[in-house]
């Protein structure tokens, strides 16, 4: 039972007995009131109460604190990293691609958000087929999609003029994010290295997260002739000329800037001779939440640093951003 | 020296130097063969490339040739130590792996990368890229060690027991890498993955450099023990009495193996069905007489190495195949159908 419905009891006692039958009425007709959501899998999902929900993906939790409903969320999962206080203060379910679909259900949600590309596939089919409503919130790679995202959380929230309010402010950002791109006037080039220990170098292709961050600052993927995240052939590598190199903070693989400009792939690109590694944060700049469009103005004020791109306008759901340093 | 092994060395060895040629010349930058012929020529007399040229002589100089050193020394590296086990464990079968090198490099490289990054943080950059292959290195050695200490008693190693006890430390390694690859991130995962696979990327001379010494004295090996493994085909006992120190080969052959091959998976990871392969082809061709089989199989588990590098970097280019992936996929049918000839001649 949720917060709401015994609200509505509440008030209805002070007004008679008309009322209170009205009210039991209300509470029995439950399941009509219930809200439909077709899904990021176009399945119809009915959601009758959002008191607790569990979160599993970081732009999903990002969205719903976003939204202002962080008690409602009793669970998340650990790409849950922004805000910092979401895994600090809920049980987490563990990582988003090793979902345990038992660890999920003993908590007893009244609803489980996930992103697409939340596993494995087994433990998605167990909760897709439990008695709990289970929403799958698409992919998103863009303007666009960041904004069906969160409108399709809001209207499963039951919270729909909170979530067009975001939903407009984050499209204002993305705007604004356009309107910066296009002072770019000569784009450089960039490779994105997702890891380099061990084996070839692992670059963000054509259709990856990645390239779309790179889309978004206004830069050109210099391995974009790759599809997804893929090893690549060093001489390849090379011979793409890239002007920096894009890494996520923690390191490609492990390995320093200066190692990493080392290995043969890089040590002739121009990015090695200008020594231009850019950390970026993952969840941040790979995320795909409301903190995108911040997160792809930093990364292009990073490439280009003479432009003295500003920062776009502060809101509450990207503070204390990382940036790209 | 037979006639039919003269003609094998020699069609081993132009292969080789058509796999090398063939490294040299082709990856998914198209630089003619003549253009590259002239580089390296270039280079041998010490000139100094410019402008567009330049380019192309950092890719033929810097990229491809350390890779195709590399490739060439750790496919005859490979192969010649699987040959030595072969001729040691008397079993057509054997492969550097029964001594738990790959097994020992896999769970310390696994460790590295899921445990290595405080340790890295304390390496100074220049040996920073090391890292990785040295764990992996001290992690194979190591487990041979440990195997061949297990296996050996008053002087005395029994390859009955070093075989056994190299299934139950390599389930255990196994096991241990498995935790590993449980707690991992993502990214460490797909790092391990690859590696799994082997790869020639990322080749230097630095890397070229280090496990040149180890190669090198396992072919040195390679060319000792040919007579001994030769008398051990015929049995332990019979070997001692036609004048082999036979503890003292097996000893020697073990040692050479694990570093041969323990610097081979450091540099380029786990390259699968090498070793395997190019003997028991061999074998078929030119016999089983250790002395021409040993030189044989490294040249022609380099010139195949080089050959599925080429391969691996020019098939989904500029993507890159894992190595592993291309060695398997032409190792594993053609293991299939060895068997199969056996099992015909032993059931016929």
């Amino acid at each position: 039972m949720d917060g709401k419905g015994t609200g509505r009891v509440g008030r209805a006692r002070h007004r008679g007995r008309r009322a209170v039958l009205l009210a039991c009425a209300l509470l029995l007709a439950g399941p009509a009131a219930a809200r439909t959501v077709t899904d990021a899998r176009g399945r119809t999902v009915e959601i009758a109460d959002t008191g607790r929900v569990v979160a599993i993906g970081g732009a999903v939790t990002e969205i719903l604190y976003a939204l202002g409903l962080a008690d409602r969320i009793i669970a998340v999962d650990t790409t849950s990293l922004y805000p910092a206080s979401a895994l600090k203060d809920k049980p987490n379910v563990g990582y988003m691609r090793a979902i345990s679909p038992e660890g999920v259900l003993a908590l007893g949600p009244t609803l489980v958000v996930a992103a697409e590309g939340s596993g494995p596939p087994d433990a998605i089919k167990v909760l897709g087929s439990a008695s709990v409503p289970f929403l799958v919130i698409p992919e998103a790679h863009d303007a666009e999609g960041v904004v069906a995202r969160i409108r399709l959380i809001a209207e499963a929230m039951d919270v729909r003029p909170a979530g067009e309010s975001l939903a407009a402010a984050v499209a204002d950002d993305f705007a604004a994010l356009a309107a910066l791109r296009a002072r770019i006037t000569t784009p450089r080039t960039a490779t994105f290295v997702l890891s380099a220990q061990g084996a070839a170098p692992v670059v963000g292709g054509s259709g990856s997260g990645a390239d779309a961050i790179l889309q978004l600052a206004g830069i050109r993927n210099a391995m974009s002739a790759l599809k997804g995240y893929k090893p690549a052939v060093d001489e390849a590598m090379l011979a793409a000329e890239p002007e920096a190199i894009i890494v996520m903070r923690n390191g490609a693989g492990g390995l320093s800037d200066e190692a990493l400009l080392a290995l043969p792939a890089f040590a002739g690109t121009p990015a090695a001779r200008a020594g231009r590694v850019i950390g970026i944060d993952g969840a941040y700049a790979l995320g795909f939440g409301p903190r995108t469009p911040q997160a792809a103005r930093d990364l292009a004020a990073a490439l280009y640093p003479e432009l003295a791109l500003p920062a776009l306008p502060p809101r509450p759901w990207a503070q204390g951003a990382g940036g790209g340093g | 020296m037979t006639r039919s092994a003269t003609a094998g060395l020699a069609v081993c060895l132009t292969l080789l130097a058509l796999a090398v040629l063939a490294s040299l010349a082709i990856g998914p930058i198209s630089i003619p063969p003549a253009r590259v012929w002239e580089i390296l020529w270039h280079a041998a007399s010490g000139g100094m490339a410019q402008g567009r040229a330049l380019r192309e002589a950092v890719v033929v100089l810097d990229i491809r040739l350390p890779r195709t050193v590399l490739g060439l020394l750790v496919g005859a590296g490979t192969a010649a130590a699987g040959a030595v086990m072969q001729g040691v464990f008397r079993n057509p079968l054997a492969d550097p792996g029964l001594v738990g090198v790959s097994s020992g490099a896999a769970l310390a490289a696994v460790m590295w990368i899921v445990l290595g990054a405080p340790l890295a943080a304390l390496l100074p950059t220049f040996v920073e890229g090391f890292g990785l292959p040295l764990a992996a290195f001290l992690g194979g050695l190591g487990t041979t060690a440990l195997l061949h200490a297990i296996a050996t008693r008053d002087g005395r190693t029994s390859i009955a027991t070093l075989l056994f006890a190299g299934l139950a430390i390599g389930a255990l390694a196994g096991a241990a890498t498995g935790l590993m690859v449980f707690i991992s991130s993502d990214q460490q995962l797909r790092d391990f993955t690859f590696w799994s696979f082997g790869s020639l990327s990322g080749a230097t001379w630095a890397r070229v450099l280090s496990c040149l010494p180890f190669m090198l004295g396992l072919f040195l090996l390679c060319g000792m023990l040919g007579r001994a493994l030769d008398a051990l085909a015929l049995g332990e006992a019979e070997a001692f009495h036609v004048g082999i120190d036979v503890e003292r080969s097996k000893r020697f052959a073990i040692a050479g193996v694990a570093a041969g091959v323990g610097a081979a998976v450091a540099v380029a990871g786990v390259v699968g069905f090498v070793g395997l392969v190019v003997p028991h082809l061999l074998r078929l061709a030119i016999g089983p007489g250790n002395r021409v089989l040993l030189p044989a199989s490294a040249l022609l588990g380099g010139a195949l190495l080089l050959a599925a590098d080429v391969a691996a970097r020019t098939l989904a280019s500029p993507a890159e195949l894992p190595l592993g992936v291309v060695t398997a996929s032409v190792g594993a049918p053609f293991f299939l159908w060895l068997l199969l000839r056996r099992r015909a001649a032993l059931f016929g």
